[in-house]
């Protein structure tokens, strides 16, 4: 045989001696891709609480946001007869069959980061992640405590329930007045939007999103001068509004802590195992607020994966 | 018998016409295209039979499962199969798979069309997106590839735009009510053989809900299409005058041309049948996760094409088998789903997709020198 079948031979031989499977006691399927550093913090939660807990676990996503193939990755975590699956729910319709599959075959669900709404009517345990509203209240507590009287909000996704939401809650939690000001998801037309409501008379402004709307409305605010003068806060955490946030220029940063949503579910079924304890409802991972005073510390453990 | 005899007799045998000499039923066998996908695809049960044995992945619930992974993706493959045989590609095939979801939900949903006339539709849009490419790469005379690559983006974009002109949102959730009162979607989207689970769970054979219902409920709906178009595909190749005529276009198109046969028109239904698999798929899909999606079906040709490769089609045209192409998409269905009951981290995933692709079309390879040297 030629030396090249040969040796794919023993690669194969190799493959099949140093692979092998043992059964897994919890199956994590979630819709964040192994490249998006988003869930690359949440997969560190996932490993983490596995070796805290003693157990063995396994994290698995799509290649990409394809609703029907995660579907078929629960089927598959059904068949292996784990002790538990941890799931995301972005899409309840689409996953609802292979969720109340699991759970009619004796295997319990919880579910993280999305789905807060859905998840008690397909059967879910229990729900760990930040629920939009409840953040959006946070929010403006925390800016009406700063002093604000009126706040704009601005929606570069309109139709996202989600993001209606967190305007919605924030407008709770503020009490003032709250206009909410609807853009694309163009970074350079979200920063004409906010400059030419600079002079509108407002003392607050909240962004639903750290990389595109926060830095380019701290970008119309800086070249306004209005840095210190409109009070700035927002949803999630990018690398440019965190450094900011070390400089002052920013008020807070609204932090769902995935990492919190990766660990706690494996820790909750490594207490089920054990003794039968499950939470009843949302367990709240956020908001988690980055000020001026523990930016700095959040960088440092951003740049190790696990904020 | 003496000496001088025995060599009279083999010199006899020796100036027989070669034409004549009776081959046994092995070779025949063996020289079939398909060969080396069978045994790509018995390695691959024998890997993971070894390694993820005992998993779940051969219970009743985990064979369906990637049954029904191969099935889906069999349906395009044995298309894309019998294009590449009739020497050209569709890399449009992904986008059309999200067209055609999107051409069943909106009427459906926004318009208030009838279930059955949306996909109908869907169908008929099919038949002009095929003839479309056909046309385009008959009358201009370009590379297949260039052509269906330029349509992957057209459809694709065209697909994001319109919907979400007419929903503002990139989904279209709410059909699996739908179905229930359709007089067409049940052959979609209806597991059959359902008494069969249901006794061999009474038997206890395989494994039961909580509520001492089976886990797995019957065959899907993709299983059943699978097998009924790779025969469809086998008796079109194998004993029809069209058959024939798709491997001379493949195989010398000028040639076949000269012989009289239809190339161009050959070409265009050839293209039809893919964009009319795409839409199949897509419709089971559909059905299945109750939702269409713009960006479904992302990145399914390269797949497609590579199940088709597998299974003995020849990149070059001319050569190749259907039952091939099958056996190529259940290799890439079993190999994608068996790595997560493998402890292999799913970072590997694409590292031992690839792999295990490129050793089985190294396999086939070798099978197929092996086997016409020993002519």
């Amino acid at each position: 045989m030629k030396t090249i079948y040969k040796s794919i031979l023993a690669f194969v031989a190799w493959v099949m001696l140093s692979v092998s499977a043992f059964a897994v006691d919890v199956i994590v399927v979630s819709h964040g891709q192994a490249n998006d550093p988003f869930w690359s913090v949440a997969k560190n939660g996932v490993d983490t609480g596995c070796k805290d807990m003693g157990i063995s676990c396994k994290y698995t996503a799509p290649a990409t946001f394809d609703m029907v193939e995660m579907a078929k990755l629960i089927d598959n975590a059904v068949s292996q007869k784990p002790k538990g699956i941890v799931i995301t729910l972005p899409d309840a319709a689409a996953l609802g069959k292979s969720v109340k599959a699991a759970i009619a075959a004796g295997i319990p669900v919880i579910s993280m980061n999305s789905g807060s709404d859905d998840f008690a009517s397909l059967g879910i345990s229990a729900h760990v992640g930040q629920t939009e509203f409840e953040a959006g209240v946070g929010g403006g507590e925390k800016m009406k405590a700063a002093g604000g009287k009126k706040a704009l909000c601005v929606n570069h996704e309109v139709g996202n329930v989600a993001l209606d939401r967190r305007c919605a809650g924030f407008k709770k939690g503020f009490g003032g007045s709250v206009d909410i000001l609807g853009t694309s998801n163009d970074p350079t037309e979200i920063q004409s939007a906010v400059a030419a409501k600079l002079n509108g008379g407002y003392d607050t402004i909240l962004t639903l999103g750290a990389g595109l709307a926060g830095e380019a409305a701290l970008k119309a605010l800086k070249s306004a001068g209005k840095v210190g003068d409109i009070r700035l806060g927002t949803f999630d955490m990018s690398p440019g509004m965190l450094k900011a946030a070390a400089a002052g220029e920013v008020e807070f940063l609204i932090d769902q802590q995935q990492y919190l949503q990766g660990y706690l579910p494996i820790a909750i079924f490594g207490q089920y195992m054990r003794y039968g304890t499950m939470p009843a409802g949302v367990v709240m991972t956020g908001p988690g607020f980055v000020t001026p005073d523990n930016a700095a510390k959040v960088i440092k453990w951003a740049a190790q994966g696990y904020r | 018998m003496s000496e001088k005899a025995k060599s009279i007799a083999s010199k006899k045998d020796f100036n027989q016409d070669e034409r004549l000499k009776k081959v046994s039923n092995l070779k025949i066998l063996l020289n079939r295209p398909e060969l080396g996908a069978v045994g790509g695809a018995i390695l691959v049960f024998i890997f993971f039979g070894i390694v993820a044995g005992d998993t779940g992945m051969f219970s009743a619930y985990g064979a369906l499962n990637f049954l029904d992974v191969s099935a889906n993706l069999g349906i395009i493959a044995i298309a894309a199969a019998m294009l590449m045989i009739g020497g050209e590609f569709d890399l449009s095939i992904g986008s059309m798979i999200g067209f055609a979801g999107i051409c069943i939900a909106i009427p459906a949903i926004y318009w208030g069309w009838p279930l059955w006339i949306s996909i109908i539709f869907a169908f008929a849009m099919a038949v002009l997106v095929g003839y479309f490419n056909g046309i385009l790469v008959v009358k201009t005379g370009l590379p297949s590839f260039i052509v269906t690559l330029a349509m992957l983006f057209i459809l694709r974009g065209a697909t994001l735009a319109i919907t979400r002109l007419i929903t503002g949102r990139t989904q279209v959730p709410g059909l699996r009510v739908l179905i229930e009162n359709d007089p067409i979607a049940w052959m979609f989207a209806t597991d059959t053989f359902k008494w069969l689970f249901t006794w061999l769970g009474s038997m206890n054979l395989i494994a039961l809900r909580t509520d001492g219902t089976p886990l797995a409920t019957g065959i899907p709906p993709s299983v059943i299409w699978f097998i009924a178009i790779t025969l469809f595909a086998t008796w079109i190749l194998m004993k029809t005058r069209y058959g024939n005529w798709i491997f001379a276009s493949g195989g010398d198109k000028t040639g076949a041309t000269n012989v009289g046969v239809p190339v161009g028109r050959v070409k265009i239904s050839l293209f039809i049948g893919t964009a009319m698999a795409a839409t199949l798929f897509a419709t089971i899909q559909v059905l299945d996760a109750g939702s269409a999606d713009t960006m479904r079906g992302n990145l399914k040709e390269l797949e497609a094409i590579a199940a088709a490769v597998v299974g003995g089609c020849l990149l070059t045209g001319g050569y190749g088998s259907a039952i091939g192409a099958a056996f190529g998409a259940l290799i890439f269905g079993t190999v994608s789903m068996g790595i997560f009951y493998t402890d292999v981290d799913t970072d590997w995933f694409k590292v031992f997709l690839g792999a295990m692709m490129l050793i089985a079309v190294v396999f086939n390879n070798y099978i197929r020198k092996k086997v016409t040297e020993n002519k």
